[in-house]
């Protein structure tokens, strides 16, 4: 297996695998990060989470669209710095109705299904963010960059 | 004696349940004690030391920092090595825990206070009735009082994670989190002849075998003294055969360790083991067979007709051929001084002078004037005397490299440097690397050429100089001594091209990088050592220079060769494009040869990769410091001989391996990032030569940058940093 190779099959586990991630958002100069829980597309490409409509961060990202979560596999150990990878994604959220949210639903709650009754909620959002780049970090500090064509 | 903290324990109240805390050794020697067996006495401090030092001194975060920076898997030998002495210098450098040590120092005090002892490895894994890893752990002899005996427990801890034990990690079960290492401290006796004992003679099963020497064991198991041979009958405890090799030397006690002693007369002459002796020593491995149910090798040591076992364990054959073939072969690169002397000299007075002479007599041939048999027969010729030099390199040459590192280990058992690898300043800096007189002589050419304008403008016209000219001189004078290099870059021999092209750019380049390293002072290393201990720390720090010098001039010397081989070929080439021959055809096909074998092409798909609209790039990739400093500049793949002759200045050499032979680019470069990792590799040598930021053991280097991708090169911290054209700003992380 060639270390790029290695590095997709890490990427693919992590961004598949990891329940949480932390979001950031941000109100106008002011950044703000918060745990949620993720679901992704196989090919990477979307990610959807859900948030009430009441939150600082539903608030942030009816101003900016632009989001950054990190996603890591880190267990609090002083592995961490060595076995840990973090994945870092950049994208573009945008709130989901109708068919869209249907759809997007389906596979959030495939991968959560006790947020069934959460999503379901008249003031839950869904949103989906569509990824540009993925920063992967493995070994502490070896970086891969991953981009996607819009 | 066994502790309520069960921190030691008296080594005959060792039992089998004490294995994961007392190690294998210890285990044995308890179980060898208890039986009545006559064993030194002595004590095993357990593995729980070991945790509560690693706990107590923030070694238990820091060890995985530098055991897990790079998969195993990934590393070659030399990154092993440097491992290991980055983990023998955090444990050297690392005190005990002053309550522990209180602790300790309570137990071994009325134990052995001035006492000689040894310090010995028990790991956990080392043997057993499957496997046995003997040496791969470290043991030290002649150890006397607290303090020394406290510094030689780290050492032995540190010898957990040696070369040699990481090498075999695998069937250690080695792992950052779970390891440990007991350690034994026995009183030494200072056997009048010492030996090993094996049950089975291997290719004679039917005898056991007795090996002994003069003196104390460790010359033997070093290597450096051949011992007597006794094949014995075993049921009849007869001598059957006696093998005695000349007799010279004797491992013997001296301050604070061992050292090679020459043999008086009288024990030159004399069999250090009588048939009478052997005897007793097969009895007591008889003992130990029958104490164990398996075939034992057992070590063991007679003072003043009293016999002592020092070791027994079962005699394994666990390891399959090829895997042996390998590791064996780099184990046995581990040499004393003894033996490092023998090859230096060897190779200074030998091979290198050989080597030459070989060159110097198929450069005198004149080709052209060969008829095509002759031509063919020559390149056959030529070919053999490289196999046979490159055979020679490989059983002579890269043993000698050892001389460094055991330079470094003992400069750091001395000096302790927070920098592990602060010995090699005193390394560097010879003025006898060849690569770097080569260099020096590009620069003045260079140098002729940026005060000629004219003839620099002719040149690069492709005019060539005035056959009279001091530039035509010099360069003849260059290429007579170093060859035009036209070898290296993949041009044909004879040709000018390369080396001219080379000088114009060092001519044209704004800066290119000198030979700055000074020697420090070799005082701070001498005067680490007591008066009686000077003659060996010289011998040693000569040693270290000769195989620092040695290891990157040997390659030269082959490159020369390689150079008759090649021009040879091109001659074949030539008369075959004129005309269809049988007697040459398929003659000048070129081999992959030394620099081309250190090479691996670019796949097509290098640097950036796409796949569904995903475009990969790697941003910043972690080796090892190699090289201290900062360099920038674009990158320049090396992937094949030819791309040497494109290299700019101000660029970042990438390759997969650099062979001194083609070094010559790096005055121009600003940075040198290596796939092939290690401190003491051709790259970094070169690059500390020059001051050059260097980074090596970068897995895929070559496939994940590309030329012309913006580097920074942190020789501080081991990192490459890619900024492509797309990507704006710093490091990422």
């Amino acid at each position: 297996m060639t270390d790029m190779t290695g590095k997709k099959d890490i990427l693919h586990e992590l961004c598949t695998g990891q329940p949480l991630a932390v979001l950031a958002t941000a109100a106008g100069c002011d950044p703000y990060a918060s745990l949620v829980a993720v679901a992704m597309t196989a090919n990477l490409r979307q990610l959807y989470f859900a948030t009430p409509r009441a939150t600082r961060k539903w608030a942030n990202l009816a101003g900016n669209h632009q989001v950054s979560l990190l996603i890591d596999n880190r267990s609090n150990q002083i592995t961490d710095f060595s076995r840990a990878a973090a994945a870092t994604i950049l994208g573009t959220a945008e709130e989901l109705t109708g068919a869209e949210r249907e759809e997007g639903l389906e596979l959030y709650l495939a991968r959560h299904p006790h947020l069934a009754e959460f999503t379901a909620s008249p003031s839950c959002a869904l949103f989906r963010v569509q990824v540009s780049s993925i920063y992967l970090v493995t070994r502490f500090q070896n970086v891969m960059e991953f981009h996607f064509t819009p | 004696m066994r502790q309520p903290s069960g921190l030691i324990i008296n080594l005959a109240d060792l039992t089998a349940n004490d294995l994961s805390r007392a190690g294998g050794k210890g285990v044995a020697l308890g179980r060898l004690a208890r039986a009545g067996l006559p064993v030194p006495p002595g004590v095993c401090i357990t593995t729980d030391v070991y945790q509560q030092y690693l706990d107590g001194t923030g070694l238990r975060q820091r060890l995985p920092l530098l055991l897990e920076r790079k998969p195993f898997s990934e590393m070659r030998w030399e990154e092993l090595w440097d491992l290991g002495l980055r983990v023998r210098a955090l444990f050297l450098n690392t005190p005990l825990p002053l309550g522990l040590a209180a602790e300790l120092t309570v137990v071994l005090t009325p134990l052995f206070d001035e006492l000689p002892v040894t310090v010995r490895s028990s790991a956990p894994a080392e043997d057993s009735a499957s496997a046995s890893f003997a040496g791969l752990h470290d043991s030290f002899v002649n150890v006397r009082g607290l303090p020394a005996i406290l510094d030689h427990l780290r050492l032995v801890w540190a010898s957990l994670w040696s070369d040699r034990a990481l090498l075999y990690r695998q069937e250690l079960g080695l792992d950052p989190e779970t390891s440990a290492m007991a350690v034994v401290v026995q009183e030494l006796v200072v056997g009048d002849c010492s030996g090993v004992a094996f049950s089975r003679c291997p290719g004679r099963e039917e005898l056991a075998v007795i090996e002994t020497v003069w003196g104390l064991n460790q010359g033997l198991v070093d290597g450096d003294v051949e011992p007597d041979r006794l094949l014995l009958e075993p049921a009849s405890g007869k001598v059957i055969e006696r093998h005695s090799p000349p007799r010279v030397h004797a491992c013997r006690a001296t301050d604070g360790g061992v050292h090679l002693a020459p043999l008086p007369p009288t024990e030159r002459e004399a069999t250090p083991l009588s048939d009478m002796a052997a005897a007793r020593v097969l009895d007591l491995l008889h003992q130990a067979e029958d104490l164990f149910g398996v075939a034992q090798d057992l070590e063991w040591t007679l003072r003043d007709e009293t016999l002592f076992a020092l070791q027994s364990r079962p005699i394994t054959t666990s390891e399959t051929p090829k895997e042996c073939g390998e590791r064996v072969w780099y184990l046995s690169l581990h040499r004393s001084i003894a033996s490092l002397k023998g090859l230096r000299q060897t190779i200074e007075e030998e091979l290198l002078p050989q080597m030459a002479g070989d060159a110097d007599r198929l450069a005198a041939v004149n080709l052209v004037a060969l008829d095509d048999e002759a031509l063919a027969e020559a390149i056959r010729e030529r070919q053999q005397v490289l196999d046979g030099w490159e055979t020679r390199y490989r059983e002579v040459c890269i043993p000698m490299a050892h001389g460094i590192r055991l330079f470094g280990q003992v400069y750091n058992d001395r000096l302790r440097p927070d920098d592990p690898f602060a010995f090699l300043d005193l390394l560097a800096g010879d003025a006898g690397l060849l690569a770097v007189q080569r260099n020096r002589e590009l620069l003045e050419l260079a140098g002729l050429l940026r005060d000629d304008s004219t003839l620099a403008a002719r040149l690069r016209d492709g005019v060539k100089p005035d056959p009279g000219s001091a530039f035509a001189a010099a360069l003849a004078g260059f290429t007579a001594r170093f060859g035009d290099l036209a070898w290296v870059m993949g041009g044909a021999t004879g040709g000018l091209e390369g080396v001219t092209t080379l000088l114009l750019e060092m001519a044209a380049a704004q800066h290119t990088t000198q030979t700055s390293r000074h020697r420090p002072d070799e005082g701070i290393f001498l005067n680490a050592f007591a008066p009686a201990e000077q003659e060996f720390a010289r011998e040693l720090l000569e040693i270290g220079r000769a195989s620092y010098r040695l290891r990157d001039n040997d390659n030269l010397f082959i490159g020369h060769l390689t150079e008759r081989l090649q021009e040879a070929r091109d001659e074949a080439a030539r008369r075959l494009t004129v005309q269809k021959n049988n007697e040459l055809a398929g003659l000048p096909v070129p081999v992959r040869e030394r620099v081309a074998k250190r090479l691996t092409p670019v796949a097509a798909t290098a640097g950036n990769r796409r796949s569904a609209g995903a475009r990969l790039q790697a941003r910043q990739l972690v080796g090892q410091s190699a090289g201290p400093g900062l360099g920038q500049g674009l990158a320049r793949v090396i992937s094949s001989p030819s791309d040497l002759a494109s290299f700019k200045a101000a660029e970042i050499l990438v390759c997969d391996a650099v062979d001194p032979n083609m070094t010559f680019v790096v005055p121009l470069a600003s940075g040198i990032v290596e796939r092939r990792g290690g401190m003491l590799i051709h790259g970094a040598i070169i690059a500390r030569e020059y001051g050059i930021p260097c980074v090596t053991g970068v897995p895929e280097a070559t496939q994940l940058i590309r030329t012309g991708d913006r580097l920074t090169v942190d020789g501080f911290l081991g990192l490459v940093i890619i900024s492509a054209a797309h990507l704006q700003g710093g490091s990422h992380d």
